[in-house]
């Protein structure tokens, strides 16, 4: 297990720079998920970090070592694929001893190895099978010791589940989880999936546009989303346009006064604000952004609803009320009180990440 | 009445019985044939025989052409797979300029007619041995290369169609967990293509095993393949003989298949 530091990482083909100047640093046994859309740089950054793709600018350094003109053979990290790569003439324990036999493992010692990864993944029953005698999620879990028999400095995971259906997702995430704490792994984890990001992470960075736009812990990209795409990739967030008026005011394009309690530069700006941050009904006069407005749309989410209200011409605000035996839910068209507190809103000056990703 | 997805099966059904009667009848002609007791065939036959088979063994044309056939098949068909697998590899993987025309280069064999091919072979070799003073001409050397010649556009198309199939992040996997570009290959991507080649060996081996059309003019005297002694023998004669002679070449290709087929399925690879 080592720590890993990327410094100016940076790959363009020709012009088109899909990683920009990308630098970041990885505590040993930590756990780190790289975020973004697809086209974001993520898998580009791994796939530097794991040799197979060569930084135009930049360094890589695994536990202080520059590692960055090592090919990926000399490289020690383990590395589990998007659709496994597993290879389909060896048998499972052929798999999983193939990194073993290269670092010239005595055999001994390599089939207790072999033995110990797959009983950590629960799969040392199947050790004779060939990977297309086994289902998807089985296959993932051999990829995965395959990865971790070779003792990996770093262990990369490129998007590991996304083959995998729903409910299995979720139960082979916190196993990864739970086995990457268990075995203090330096873990980079490369997803679009942000609840799947969520659980797992100690940290996230969250990309765009091949650009680093946060890191930080969950609570800091949930509750201080550096900028509007981060507000939109990670939750979810009404927009709202407008413009700082003055001290605390902000004017929405359609003419609504809303108070704002973040400071920016006067102009043109867009505000943001969480459903489930909004009140509806009586609790909202208690808000110091109370407003009326009319229910478009109601969406029932079992746990949750969700209400659209129409605040103005242009402003739309998503409500989420948790689904307790009191609510009432509000019919179409009905007039609705709808309230926040101006510290729930988020700014962002208008030039700024202007490109909206799965909000409002 | 039949409706209509049931008139289409009976219509594809019947089509493909008619195929297969097609293809399978003068095998089946060839396999009576061959155990007619009378010399001059006619039907009905007057009584059946295995004696053309034991004629077969008697006639040494036949036998020398065999195993010559099969000694140039062999080594022909060795060519061809060590220059067909790195031709293959380069094709389909590198960036070079011009691999569409390397490539329609490589098939052009098994396009051109075997007439203009052996014609061709046959000046070139006359004029090289005339500028080197090599007795090229009609020499098994000569013959195995031409035949070499006839098996690349195989080997070539059949390992590149298995190669692009292959998942590159398989090897990647192999370079992460230490494996360097040779091990790698040796290793992992030749296994993934195994059934690639083999069906290159055997398709390889079968167009240069059966060639008439090439092999007439190169071969010299004394040193006839297979077919070609076939030929010559009906020029003279009629008899059953050819017909056991080609039971046993189909018995040989049909075992051949059968088993390279318990290996690796044909189905999956042609």
């Amino acid at each position: 297990m080592a720590s890993l530091d990327l410094q100016s990482l940076t790959k363009s083909y020709g012009d088109n720079r899909v990683v920009a100047d990308v630098s970041l640093h990885v505590a040993q046994g930590e756990f780190l998920v790289l975020l973004g859309p697809s086209g974001c740089g993520k898998t580009t950054t791994l796939r530097m970090i794991a040799g197979f793709v060569e930084p135009s600018s930049g360094h890589i350094l695994i536990g202080g070592k520059d590692i960055t003109t090592l090919p990926p053979w000399r490289r020690n990290c383990g590395m589990v694929f998007q659709n496994y790569a597993l290879f389909p003439h060896l048998t499972v324990a052929e798999n999983v001893a193939f990194g073993l036999q290269m670092r010239k493992v005595e055999s001994i010692e390599q089939r207790k190895r072999v033995k110990d990864a797959l009983t950590m993944v629960r799969l040392e029953h199947l050790a004779g099978r060939y990977p297309r005698e086994m289902s998807g999620g089985q296959q993932q879990r051999v990829a995965l010791a395959r990865a971790l028999a070779i003792e990996p400095d770093i262990l990369l995971l490129d998007e590991p589940l996304s083959n995998l259906d729903a409910k299995l997702r979720e139960e082979v995430r916190v196993e990864i989880r739970e086995l990457q704490r268990k075995l203090g792994l330096t873990t980079i984890l490369v997803t679009h999936d942000q609840e799947e990001a969520l659980t797992v992470a100690d940290r996230l960075v969250v990309m765009n546009g091949g650009h680093v736009c946060q890191i930080g812990d969950k609570r800091d990209l949930y509750e201080r989303p550096a900028d509007r795409f981060v507000a939109s990739f990670i939750g979810r967030s009404s927009f709202i346009e407008g413009h700082i008026k003055g001290q605390g005011l902000f004017e929405s394009t359609d003419g609504l006064q809303l108070k704002v309690s973040r400071e920016i530069n006067l102009g043109p700006a867009t505000l943001a604000i969480r459903p489930e941050r909004c009140r509806l009904g009586a609790s909202a006069q208690t808000c110091d952004n109370h407003l009326t407005g009319q229910v478009e749309f109601v969406s029932y989410l079992g746990s949750a609803l969700d209400i659209h209200v129409r605040l103005g011409t242009q402003t739309k605000v998503i409500v989420q009320l948790s689904n307790q035996e009191s609510v009432k839910e509000p019919q179409l068209g009905e007039t609705v009180q709808i309230g926040w507190a101006s510290t729930a809103g988020l700014l962002y000056p208008s030039d700024q990440g202007r490109q909206s990703y799965g909000g409002l | 009445m039949p409706r209509e997805g049931q008139i289409g099966r009976i219509l594809l059904n019947g089509a493909a019985a008619l195929a297969m009667v097609y293809i399978l009848l003068p095998l089946f002609f060839v396999f009576w044939l061959s155990v007619f007791k009378q010399e001059i065939p006619s039907f009905p036959p007057d009584g059946y025989s295995l004696r053309w088979f034991s004629a077969l063994a008697e006639y040494r044309e036949f036998a020398s052409g065999f195993i010559l056939s099969l000694q140039v098949g062999v080594i022909a068909t060795f060519v061809g797979l060590v220059l067909g697998l790195p031709a293959a590899l380069v094709i389909v993987r590198s960036q070079i300029n011009g691999r569409g025309f390397f490539n329609s280069l490589l098939l052009a064999p098994m396009v051109v007619p075997g007439v203009v091919l052996g014609t061709a072979l046959y000046v070139f070799q006359i004029e090289a041995e005339i500028a080197t003073g090599l007795p090229l001409m009609g020499s098994f050397l000569g013959l195995v290369i031409a035949h070499s010649l006839i098996v690349v556009p195989w080997t070539v198309r059949l390992i590149c169609a298995n190669l692009v199939g292959i998942d590159r992040t398989i090897e990647e996997a192999a370079y992460n967990l230490g494996a360097g570009p040779i091990t790698t290959f040796f290793k992992i991507t030749l296994p993934m293509i195994r059934p690639g080649l083999v069906a290159a060996t055997l398709f390889g081996f079968v167009a240069s095993f059966g060639n008439l059309e090439m092999s007439l003019f190169l071969v010299g005297p004394g040193r006839t393949t297979l077919p070609i002694a076939i030929l010559q023998y009906l020029e003279w004669k009629i008899d059953p003989t050819v017909a056991a002679a080609s039971v046993l070449q189909i018995a040989l290709i049909a075992l051949a298949l059968l088993i390279t087929d318990h290996y690796v399925k044909l189905s999956r690879v042609v």
